[in-house]
């Protein structure tokens, strides 16, 4: 019998962390104890829970991670709902690694990053800045802008103050909403803040959010100067079959699921606007 | 070229059936024609096409993918996929055969659907020459021969003979399996059913059907279209047209607990509803125009780009027959050409 990808395995979940009020990070490995396969920053997989549903989720741990994979998953639906509901021992069903992931090893190789993050969004830039921050030596310098509604919404907080900020060479600009007791950093919107920050134009983007900030950054950037074919971005639709054929995530000629979904701006210029 | 009487038809599907499992269209009580197992006393169907299309027999409305028991914590995945018994579908017509090399290019890209593939290895498509193609008929806007289909086996049935030519070596093998039954003949008399048969191709109300304005403009030029909304104002979103489609094949995949562990199946899904693309915190395609305009752009667009120009659509004109509104592909294809 030939193999079939629509049959997932059994992925165990080892922990658990409460990332922010809606947002926990899953650990999985397989029934072994060990990683289930390998990725590209970027990829994702597809979770599932047998009689629930079926949902592609970004692979927010780093390839250079050996031993485990993590998905930060916000609560917002059922599949989610019951996901978060789960307990450090609970069996899940793991398929993948799909999609295309972030071109780490050619488009981004020397280059000077900037990552933009909304809430939720930093989770699958997550994986590429540890990938980067692991391979230090092949990436240039390293800016980070991430912001979320509250102090309590930073998805990661603990890695990027404990880690991230400490790194050399890595420079860390957080930003929420509205003022908040506890809170001395900035505030304000991501899309403002990017501006205010006036990054070099040099830099390559990688950038994910809600749909909402995608647009007011990317229009921010180019005031800057920075055109299409120097950002890149990681997309978000309804998916099944996560290989391309049952159709849901088709945009013109592409489905984000296998030629996703990291796509650059000026490839979206290309498809309908539909997303 | 083979040969075989038609008082002989009946003792050749018994041959076929001997040997493998036997489909071919017949007429229900309805007088409708759907592919039935054949078993001794079912006779082929006169008719021009089976209301449904053929690829129930590679892509069937539901398949089971996989089963879990869940017992606490714990999950157990049963993969129960079994080898697919040998199969013979008689009597494809060649917009029908068309849809399976359509089909073809979706489940056996990579990676390979093996659903599908088990079923196609399986399978041999012997095709029906047709003689007496009707207004709503089309396929040779696509290129298809009605009159020459393709297939493993073609056939051409003639008041006193049933002729079959193999085409590929599974056709051949086919062939071997009831040679006792057949005589090698010359192609004279299907050569004339042909040269009948494109006549009234060629005077069908479809037959000169322009796509060249989908090959000719951009992807996101047509998107753009203002004609959209007024092809798709009427659409009532009932699926109809994608479920008797032999090309359509979006699927949705499903988990139904029987109480006793969980079935994951899939089934036919349709791009034109609501839900399609839901998610639970968007929906990509709010508005009917969307979704309506989303499934002729696949068929006459987005396909061909993926697939070196070949349409996603084979004139078999069942969504023709069968929209409540009468809206059609042909009517989309129409409705932009006259732009030129």
């Amino acid at each position: 019998m030939r193999s079939e990808t629509l049959i997932p395995r059994i992925g165990v979940v080892t922990d658990i962390r409460q990332d922010t009020p809606d947002v926990k990070t899953f650990r999985v490995v397989g029934t072994d104890g060990n990683k289930l396969f390998e990725h590209i920053p970027g990829q994702c997989a597809m979770l599932s829970i047998p009689g629930v549903g079926e949902g592609m989720f970004s692979i927010t741990s780093s390839p250079t991670n050996r031993e485990f994979m993590e998905f930060s998953i916000k609560k917002c639906g059922c599949l989610t709902s019951w996901l978060h509901m789960m307990d450090v021992g609970q069996q899940i069903t793991v398929r993948g690694p799909y999609g295309n992931g972030f071109p780490v090893e050619s488009d981004f190789k020397g280059k000077n990053l900037l990552f933009i993050a909304g809430g939720i969004g930093l989770a699958p830039l997550r994986s590429v800045i540890n990938y980067v921050r692991d391979n230090r030596a092949n990436y240039g310098s390293v800016q980070i802008i991430y912001g979320s509604r509250s102090m309590d919404d930073l998805v990661d907080y603990k890695e990027i103050i404990d880690e991230w900020m400490k790194d050399d060479g890595i420079e860390v600009n957080l930003t929420i909403d509205r003022e908040q007791e506890g809170w001395d950093g900035h505030v304000g919107f991501v899309p403002n803040y990017v501006k205010e920050l006036n990054p070099d134009v040099s830099k390559t983007v990688v950038m994910c959010g809600p749909p909402i900030m995608i647009k007011f950054t990317l229009a921010g950037l180019k005031e800057l100067g920075f055109i299409e074919t120097q950002v890149f971005t990681t997309m978000e639709l309804r998916m099944k079959c996560a290989i391309g054929k049952c159709g849901r995530c088709n945009i013109g000629n592409k489905y984000v699921c296998k030629d996703g979904p990291v796509f650059r701006f000026d490839q979206l210029d290309l498809l309908p606007n539909e997303y | 070229m083979f040969r075989l009487p038609v008082s002989k038809m009946d003792e050749f599907f018994g041959a076929i059936a001997a040997a493998q499992t036997l489909y071919l269209p017949a007429d229900g009580k309805d007088g409708k024609a759907s592919y039935v197992k054949w078993e001794s006393g079912i006779a082929l169907s006169k008719a021009l096409n089976t209301v449904r299309s053929a690829k129930d027999f590679f892509f069937p409305q539901t398949t089971n993918l996989c089963d879990f028991n869940v017992n606490g914590k714990n999950i157990e995945i049963i993969d129960n996929r079994t080898e697919s018994e040998d199969f013979v579908v008689f009597g494809v017509r060649a917009c029908d055969a068309r849809s399976f090399t359509i089909l073809d290019k979706v489940f056996l890209a990579e990676p390979v659907d093996s659903y599908y593939a088990t079923r196609r290895e399986h399978g041999t498509v012997i095709t029906m020459a047709c003689t007496a193609p009707e207004e709503n008929c089309f396929c040779n806007v696509f290129g298809i021969d009605a009159a020459n289909p393709e297939g493993d086996a073609a056939c051409w049935l003639t008041e006193n003979y049933l002729y079959i030519n193999p085409i590929t070596e599974k056709g051949r093998k086919f062939i071997e399996t009831v040679k006792g039954l057949l005589e090698e003949c010359d192609s004279a008399e299907v050569d004339a059913q042909k040269a009948a048969t494109k006549e009234i191709l060629d005077r069908l109300p479809f037959a000169n059907v322009n796509t060249d304005y989908f090959r000719k403009n951009t992807l996101l030029d047509i998107f753009n279209s203002d004609k959209w909304a007024k092809l798709s104002e009427s659409c009532l979103a009932c699926g109809t047209c994608t479920f008797v489609c032999p090309t359509c094949q979006c699927y949705d995949i499903k988990d139904y607990d029987t109480g006793h562990g969980v079935k994951r199946y899939r089934t036919w899904d349709s791009c034109m509803y609501s839900d399609f693309t839901k998610m639970a915190a968007a929906n990509s395609r709010t508005t009917q125009l969307q979704r309506f305009r989303q499934r002729f752009m696949h068929k006459l667009v987005y396909f061909p780009d993926n697939n070196e120009g070949e349409f996603g659509c084979v004139g078999c004109g069942r969504c023709l027959s069968r929209c409540p509104i009468s809206m059609n592909i042909i009517k989309v294809i129409k409705n932009f050409g006259e732009e030129e």
